[in-house]
């Protein structure tokens, strides 16, 4: 919303500063977006006479000007403009001028050898449009010497708010000028406005034509012929207005209602009656019908939207834009005022829908004032009588101005309830009533009954608003928000709350960088992770590659990866801990720890190094990252198994699953399948892992902290090595288990310390080698026994995996 | 010169001249061995009369101390020789480089670090975190929060929609993290603390605005909550968020469906040189929303709004991110470009607390 300071004190009648104007809108909540001033930015230019104008003794193209600024002492200016020459009026910029055109700041120059003090000046320099013809050639009564943004009447300081939606009252000047005169600032200046009286019916007769439901689309419309009017340019004053907050002045009578869309809040319509057939029938549109609209775009309508047809079809798109075949021109005549009511919600849906973008429709779809409609007419009469001449007749009225005002009890004691300020009743009062709202009673509690320009204001808490934000936020005190005793104490976090920050934490100990990527992926990639259903899929995606809701990190990581590597980071190690949807239900969003390593990115570094270790990432190295990641939640991990295969992205031979138990996978690990690389493009070796950490058991409940007895053996401990050979399908795993099952007491630990394919193992086979610790408890072991354990190992491994002990 | 004499000349020069402990083990075998010279002497020791023995015993015992002496001298002395001579040819390079250690070359992007920076401060105040899903209803997201279908305030938010399932309902990616508040209220009873953080989506792109971004937003219910508290609770945050002494706020009317009295806050800063600086200077830069939880929004969640009141505040943990750390474009936060992501992250173990500080 844009309007001039001087258009502002037509509707209010105050001393008080720009300054102090914008910083109380801002204060009340009527944000200034911003201010232009030109009389301001442009106070160093005056209007100048160009003495003498001669050739520039070294340059074809200059001219050597003397120049009286209005302090009668000429000036020698050089000048390239070629209207430039002797007795005309022009706009003189002197030396320390900032020039917005140019983004430069004049000095004392010396063009080719002759010295220049300040600068003649195009339109363009100054900011103003584009005329890079020559300079300024001003009319020879232009009083030399005076500030040219006065001369020019561009003076008047532009101050622009962003309006919040609810204050539909203040898309008008005047709702501006009300909400400053509460705050004491000035006082709002009101001319009584006697209605017209008319001469004669209207002859244009008015149809609501809605079915029962529909009728609050249009509950109110106002029409009113003008005859004998002439459509010439309208006033200077209203042209420079218009002009100044960045309208196109057209003719008088579209300029009157332009003028009054934002001196008033208040949208009106005008049609030359001479173009309009029979009479006006308001109605929703047939569905196909089109109309070719003052913009001079044409547009397709259906039943939704509201137009207002004469005989021929849509003359006017209701409370957006009127059609060009029924527009005031120059040679109009008779001229229709129109002044309606029309539904907020119909003229928002009608108007994104069209796309049509109008101060209308702006208006409309806050809400305009329903009490101001026949007066707005009225207004509307006044001007045109004013400005077009004519006589006017008698105004059609259909349908009936809806009841908007409403009661609301209103104890004094809300402000301090919700505010926490104490403010006197007076005060709250004078507020109250500066912004319309009448009061009734003395009490504690009142009746506050709400003007009609303000729908917005529905109970109690808006008063309160009303009451504060006029009082100003900044008189509330702050005060220590109590604390509460039950929250004390109590961790903040829940269990998968403490886990997603622990698992960033503990990934990125491991050297993995954390990455945000989108939510939404490519379909495509959706679907090659599990995912791509119609129940996850946007209606209106951003971008076509932003269209899924994603199943798994995996896939916005490898793209990542794949990026990083074009722009020369090939080894990257990069993890998520994120959202993954597998349902639009609550319950189908999981929290998911994922992460990737490319090339040698692992857990030492990646890159080539001098000590040779920078071996390919592989299964292994994902597999560390997935098991740090499930150690560092502090669970017991002794029921966490590690199977063979994983889901369709990974390599079915080098991935393995994590589960407790058969039934309670908690993630995957392993390299990606070469099948998903070539989807996605990928090169290189890419290992990942990815845990749903809500899947990973919550820690059991135990009454205590007390940590487990520690039972220390004083018996030193031995350790005994046996190498199998198994078949190469055997897991090394189920080795180590049936190890293990072999003597459950003494045994305290189990290391797979190599592994063996080719010379002297047969075919097919492998040899797998354990160290087996064993730890006495009682006594130390005597030979016999430990010979006797040995020999249980080597029948439970042989037993229960085919193994024979290598020789 | 007697024999015994010579024979101890003869053993100390070949004892001086030994070069290695090899060499230097033969000259002791050859001395003091089973068959050694000075053995063998000791050995006719026992054939002689107690006279002759006392005369020569001594004499003999003297050679063997003084060979055994010098044999010891020597071994020390060559080892010393042989430990200098392999420390000299033990050497590394110790320039050569290491590899960083993974705590070194990890990173937390700015969005966590911040997150737990925010999560720090509102703990301490006594506020629990909520949560709740992406994927939201038309009702959590806009009408429980007092936007009315159709209403022009939902155009504020850029929606994302679903497509429509089978009864034509269109699910929703949440606008904003509020929907988290509606489904708090409806599931706790109040006194109510909580911040809510997380994914909130919006149909816009351009430099400060990306189609996914994240918010925080933070609720309080009870029975007296009210704008003075809501003040100092933003104070309280913003001078401990921006670690500034002082922060001066200001807090301006404005408008949300789901509170009123509502109200935009800037808080004030100076950007001398392009830097950023909070408590001191003359702009104005907008960081949050706030306002008196709407009476509609209470009621939607069974509440009755004269006898529970509360406040909500919301911001852009992106946003405020950008305005601490300095990021200049919002875009590159999704990008997962290592180079961002390594200069704008933070180190694993630098966590944030109202203990150590927020940040190092």
């Amino acid at each position: 919303m844009k309007f001039t300071l001087s258009w502002l004190k037509e509707h209010l009648d105050a001393e008080a500063s720009l300054d102090t104007i914008s910083e109380t809108l801002t204060r009340i909540g009527l944000e200034v977006e911003g201010i232009e001033d030109k009389a301001q930015s442009l106070q160093a230019y005056v209007v100048a006479h160009v003495l003498t104008a001669e050739q520039h003794p070294n340059a074809d193209r200059l001219r050597v000007c003397t120049v009286d600024a209005g302090d009668g002492q000429p000036l020698q200016v050089v000048c390239g403009a070629p209207n430039a020459r002797a007795g005309m009026k022009t706009v003189f910029a002197p030396p320390g001028t900032y020039v917005p055109g140019k983004d430069i700041t004049l000095s004392v120059g010396n063009i080719r050898g002759v010295e220049s003090r300040g600068m003649l000046c195009s339109g363009a320099e100054l900011g103003l449009g584009d005329d890079h013809d020559g300079i300024l050639d001003l009319p020879a009564d232009a009083p030399t010497g005076q500030p040219y943004a006065t001369y020019a009447k561009l003076d008047d300081p532009v101050i622009e708010i962003n309006l919040t939606p609810n204050r539909a009252d203040c898309t008008s000047i005047h709702g501006i000028a009300r909400d400053l005169a509460a705050t004491g600032l000035g006082s709002l200046k009101h001319a009584p406005q006697p209605p017209i009286r008319g001469t004669g019916p209207c002859p244009v007769p008015v149809t609501l034509a809605f079915e029962e439901l529909d009728r609050g689309l249009c509950p109110y419309f106002t029409l009113r012929l003008v005859r004998g009017v002439k459509n010439g340019p309208s006033p200077d004053w209203m042209q420079t207005r218009l002009r100044a907050i960045g309208l196109r002045p057209i003719n008088a009578l579209v300029d009157i209602t332009n003028y009054l869309t934002f001196d008033r809040g208040r949208p009106l319509h005008v049609f030359d009656a001479a173009k309009v057939a029979g009479g006006l029938t308001v109605r929703r549109a047939r569905d196909g019908e089109d109309l070719k609209a003052l913009d001079g775009k044409s547009y397709t309508l259906t039943s939704d939207t509201v137009v207002i047809a004469d005989d021929r079809g849509p003359e006017s798109i209701a409370g957006i834009i009127g059609g060009e075949a029924s527009g005031c021109d120059a040679g109009t005549t008779d001229v229709l005022i129109e002044s309606a009511l029309w539904d907020p919600m119909n003229i928002a849906q009608s108007g994104r829908r069209l796309g049509i973008i109008t101060d209308a429709r702006y208006r409309f779809e806050r809400g305009v004032d329903p009490a101001f409609t026949l007066p707005g007419l009225d207004l509307a009469t006044r001007l045109v009588l004013e400005i077009c001449g004519g006589t006017a007749s008698e105004a059609t009225i259909a349908g009936e101005p809806p009841e908007t005002e409403r009661i609301i009890h209103f104890p004094w004691t809300e402000t301090r309830r919700l505010a926490g300020i104490e403010l006197s009743r007076a005060e709250m009062r004078v507020t109250l009533e500066a912004l319309g709202f009448h009061v009734a009673g003395t009490g504690d509690r009142v009746k506050v009954l709400t003007p009609s320009w303000r729908a917005d204001v529905e109970g109690k808490a808006d008063l309160v608003e009303e009451i504060i934000r006029i009082a100003g936020l900044d008189r509330i005190e702050p005060k220590p928000l109590p604390r509460i005793e039950s929250v004390v104490g109590k961790p903040v976090l829940t269990v998968i709350q403490k886990r997603t920050r622990l698992a960033k934490r503990a990934l990125a100990s491991r050297g993995l960088v954390e990455a945000v990527t989108w939510s939404f992926i490519p379909h495509d990639d959706a679907v090659l992770f599990g995912g791509g259903s119609a129940d996850l899929t946007l209606a209106n995606p951003i971008a076509a590659d932003l269209s899924d809701m994603r199943p798994s990190l995996v896939p916005g990581l490898l793209r990542a990866a794949q990026r990083n590597a074009d722009r020369g980071s090939a080894d990257v190690a990069l993890f998520e801990v994120g959202q993954c949807f597998a349902s639009d239900q609550p319950e189908g969003q999981s929290i998911r720890a994922t992460a990737i390593r490319r090339g040698t990115a692992g857990h030492a570094g990646g890159g080539r190094h001098w000590d040779g270790t920078a071996g390919a990432v592989d299964a292994f190295t994902a597999k560390a990252d997935a098991m740090a990641l499930v150690a560092a939640f502090g669970i017991p991990t002794g029921g966490l198994q590690v199977v063979a295969g994983g889901p369709d992205w990974l390599h079915p031979g080098r991935s393995g699953t994590l589960q407790f138990g058969p039934k309670n996978p908690v993630g995957y690990f392993g390299e990606i399948h070469p099948r998903v690389m070539k989807a996605l493009d990928l090169k290189g070796q890419i290992v990942a892992f990815e845990i749903t950490l809500d899947a990973v058991p919550l820690p059991k409940y135990r009454p205590t902290k007390v940590k487990p007895a520690l039972a220390l053996s004083d018996f030193q401990p031995i350790s005994r090595d046996f190498a199998f050979v198994v078949g190469r399908d055997v897991a090394a795993g189920d080795v180590v288990k049936a190890a293990h099952g072999a003597e459950r007491k003494l045994i305290s630990g189990i290391d797979v310390f190599d592994l063996y394919e080719g010379v002297g193992i047969p075919e097919g086979a492998k040899s797998v080698a354990i160290a087996v610790r064993l730890q006495p408890v009682e006594r130390t072991l005597t030979d016999v026994e430990i010979e006797a354990i040995t020999a249980k190992i080597v029948a439970e491994v042989t037993r229960k995996t085919g193994a024979t002990l290598r020789s | 010169m007697s024999d015994l004499d010579t024979l101890e000349g003869d053993l100390l020069r070949q004892v001086s001249e030994t070069s290695d402990e090899a060499s230097l083990d033969a000259v002791r075998v050859a001395a003091l061995g089973k068959k050694g010279s000075v053995s063998e002497l000791l050995k006719t020791l026992g054939a002689m009369t107690p006279e002759a023995r006392k005369e020569r015993g001594p004499l003999i015992n003297g050679l063997r101390d003084r060979v055994q002496g010098a044999i010891g001298t020597r071994r020390e002395a060559l080892a010393e020789a042989a430990l200098t001579a392999r420390l000299s040819a033990e050497r590394i390079d110790v320039t050569l480089p290491v590899r960083d250690a993974p705590e070194a070359r990890g990173r937390i992007h700015p969005i966590s670090q911040v997150l737990d920076e925010i999560t720090a401060i509102f703990a301490d105040m006594g506020f629990a975190v909520a949560e709740g899903p992406d994927i939201e209803t038309d009702d959590y997201n806009f009408t429980a929060l007092n936007f009315p279908p159709g209403h022009p305030a939902r155009e504020m938010h850029d929606t994302f929609f679903l497509a429509p399932d089978r009864n034509g309902q269109r699910k929703v990616l949440r606008t904003h993290t509020s929907p988290v508040q509606i489904r708090t209220m409806r599931s706790q009873e109040p006194p109510i603390r909580v911040i809510c953080p997380g994914r909130t989506y919006r149909h816009d792109s351009d430099q400060t605005h990306t189609p996914m971004f994240h918010q925080v937003e933070g609720l309080v219910i009870d029975k007296a909550a009210n704008i003075a508290n809501l003040k100092w609770v933003l104070e309280e945050f913003c001078r401990t968020f921006f670690e500034v002494d002082a922060v001066k706020m200001r807090f301006r009317p404005s408008f949300f469906p789901f509170t009123e009295p509502s109200a935009e806050v800037d808080i004030q800063c100076s950007r001398k040189g392009g830097e950023i600086r909070f408590g001191e200077g003359t702009d104005w830069l907008e960081i949050l929303g706030c306002g008196m939880v709407h009476p509609n929004v209470l009621r939607n969640c069974g509440l009755d709004p004269d006898s529970v009141q509360g406040f909500a505040f919301g911001m852009g943990i992106d946003r405020i991110a950008m305005l601490k750390y300095g990021m200049p474009d919002l875009r590159p936060f999704f990008e997962a470009d290592v180079r961002w992501l390594e200069h704008y992250g933070f180190r694993p173990l630098d966590i944030p607390s109202l203990v150590a500080g927020l940040t190092a």
